[in-house]
């Protein structure tokens, strides 16, 4: 286990180098002068060249890369643009907010996720797993950014019951937990949750149908064994691969945020990311498309990790 | 002797058994919610082709003093938005860039995904090392943020969208295509083939193909469906196609300002969106169980 882990870990390392790369080859894709946003229009060229050495666009790439990696491991992400702010500051600012959201959104989708694709493969071929199976391709079907926009419909223009947009009263950014926080939670969380309920539910009721097809479970049922009790060991070999799904979901959803964040004027990195794309702050895109990333991959190594801890089946395929 | 040949005949007519994809075609037949979803999929392409014949109104043509008219007005039976151009017109006419903007990149993606896919399952060693490595530095990214990040550096824009989507889905494809290549180039058959001299380029065609190109199409088929949430998503944020041009996602942004004035009226473009990704997810979900592919 110790081995497989240590193993885990050192082929992560190039995928790190690599995400590092491409978030490096981001800036270097985008058409037109980096420096645009910052010189006024009438700069003169004396000082158009010192703002490229101030910013390091005068070296190779290689040395760029090498000197941008470098200050990333220490921390630094290089200054906004736009702001002049040092972009991890902004970045962490804002994880916060989408991490409490995608963690919502995850628990809500799962819950529910594991409850229809139960059900639905339990009651295999019945009208009942038509019913849910139908429920779960519509979660992974719908436009998520849509959904949201139909909730605020009903919810807010109409009803009046819930906030339509931000992330506190007043648009206060900063988290608390109190009756007008988890206001404003709801919306965005149950959007969000639509897409990992779809894949979660389709996933167990593959699993549960299959586990229920096996000669074990004819085994146990021959025995005697109560229905609560065959349940037990579905859910116990369903477990493992159910939660490394959640996991993974929980990384898209870190990832996905823009749209729903867009959508809800919700403080966290995608609405960084939208206005680092439309300000062409590219320091700030970058720096963001990084942190999400990272996130992105050692989530995938733990789940790795903790999957193979729970069931030692994974490490031997 | 004249009779029996013609006896022979009859026998081979009976014998021959229907091919492999007849019986893919006759199975989804009988699916009656991917023959809903291949019927809902073909009129949506109708309209999007048909659409200057079909529409009622010039989709660009906007009247100042009609604007948002609500659902049900005489002459603009789903209203008009907020330039006054006639919805059902735009929504009509939205289908041309929407299934483009989606089915695209699945296109492209379908052909270099299983060309990379089938060369480095093929060719093996250190080759398919170097390929799958580097696909898995994209899939190191969670598919949406690397759509954004892609489009949003390329700057917004059709052939930038199309750019960002095609990278997105060429690495899912291309490992589906390694692995059944990886596992078909050592079963015997293969093996003997190759031992009998067929070179490398007829190995594939014949062999290697017919086995790879099914399940990438089942799973090319539902990648549409993410496609069209992802490409009309990108519009939504102002990535994508750009206005006056109507596009569904695009139209959904430019609505969202009259969400307390027209609501309904606002959310009819995702209502297109919807109905063509639920379409491609159940057609796609009824050629799996024809085709009988368990991944």
């Amino acid at each position: 286990m110790l081995i497989y882990t240590a193993r885990r870990i050192l082929y992560t390392l190039p995928i790190m180098l690599g995400v590092a790369l491409v978030c490096f080859a981001l800036v270097h894709i985008s058409p037109g002068d980096p420096l645009v946003s910052v010189l006024p229009p009438d700069a003169s060229e004396e000082l158009r060249l010192r703002m490229m050495q101030i910013y390091g666009f005068d070296r190779s790439y290689v040395e760029q890369f090498l000197i941008w990696l470098g200050r990333a491991l220490q921390g630094d992400l290089g200054n906004s643009i736009a702001t002049g702010r040092p972009v991890a500051a902004e970045v962490w600012g804002a994880v916060g907010n989408t991490l409490m959201l995608a963690v919502v959104a995850t628990i809500i989708g799962f819950t529910l996720g594991c409850l229809f694709g139960f059900v639905a493969g339990y009651f295999r071929d019945t009208w009942i797993d038509k019913l849910a199976s139908f429920i779960s391709v519509i979660g992974v079907s719908v436009p998520h950014y849509w959904l949201g926009m139909v909730l605020v419909i009903i919810f807010s223009v109409q009803l009046n019951w819930l906030p339509a947009t931000g992330a506190g009263p007043g648009g206060s950014s900063a988290w608390v937990w109190d009756w007008e926080h988890v206001r404003h939670l709801i919306l965005p969380a149950v959007t969000m949750s639509v897409i990992p309920m779809g894949i979660v539910a389709r996933t167990v009721r593959a699993l549960v149908a299959d586990i229920l097809s096996q000669e074990f479970v004819s085994g146990l049922r021959a025995k005697g064994l109560l229905d609560r009790g065959v349940l037990a060991h579905v859910i116990k070999n369903a477990a493992p691969t159910a939660l490394a799904v959640m996991g993974l979901q929980l990384g898209y959803l870190l990832g996905g945020s823009i749209l729903i964040e867009t959508v809800f004027s919700w403080p966290g990195t995608g609405f960084l990311l939208g206005q680092a794309i439309f300000q062409r702050d590219l320091p700030l895109l970058q720096g963001t498309i990084l942190v999400l990333a990272l996130f992105f991959v050692v989530l995938n190594l733990l789940v790795d990790v903790v999957q193979t801890a729970l069931d030692p089946r994974v490490q031997r395929s | 002797m004249a009779a029996t040949a013609e006896q022979l005949q009859a026998l081979a007519r009976i014998e021959k058994s229907p091919g492999y994809w007849q019986t893919v075609g006759r199975r989804l037949m009988r699916d009656p919610v991917a023959v809903g979803a291949g019927i809902i999929i073909l009129i949506l392409l109708s309209l999007a082709i048909f659409a200057p014949w079909i529409a009622p109104h010039d989709p660009y043509h906007g009247r100042m003093l009609g604007r948002l008219s609500p659902i049900g007005t005489p002459g603009h039976p789903l209203g008009t938005d907020e330039l006054g151009r006639d919805m059902l017109s735009r929504l009509i006419y939205g289908g041309r860039l929407s299934l483009f903007m989606g089915i695209t990149p699945v296109f492209i993606a379908f052909f270099v995904g299983s060309a990379i896919g089938v060369a480095a399952g093929y060719i093996g060693g250190t080759f398919n090392s170097i390929v799958m490595r580097t696909l898995d530095v994209l899939f190191a990214f969670p598919s949406v943020l690397l759509a954004i990040a892609l489009s949003g550096a390329l700057g917004a824009g059709i052939v930038n969208g199309l750019i960002a989507l095609t990278v997105v889905f060429i690495p899912p494809i291309a490992r589906i295509a390694e692995s059944v290549t990886t596992s078909v180039r050592k079963l015997e058959y293969v093996e003997a083939a190759r031992a009998s001299g067929a070179n490398a380029f007829t190995v594939v065609r014949v062999h290697v193909l017919g086995n790879v190109l099914g399940p990438i199409f089942v799973y090319a088929t539902s990648l549409i469906s993410v496609s069209m949430i992802l490409a009309a998503g990108l519009s939504f944020l102002g990535l994508g196609v750009r206005p006056p041009e109507p596009e569904w996602g695009l139209m959904l942004n430019t609505l969202r300002n009259a969400i307390y004035v027209q609501p309904w009226l606002a959310a009819l473009p995702g209502v297109m969106i919807f109905l063509t990704s639920i379409s491609f997810n159940l057609l796609s979900d009824g050629l799996r169980s024809a085709m009988d592919i368990k991944t």
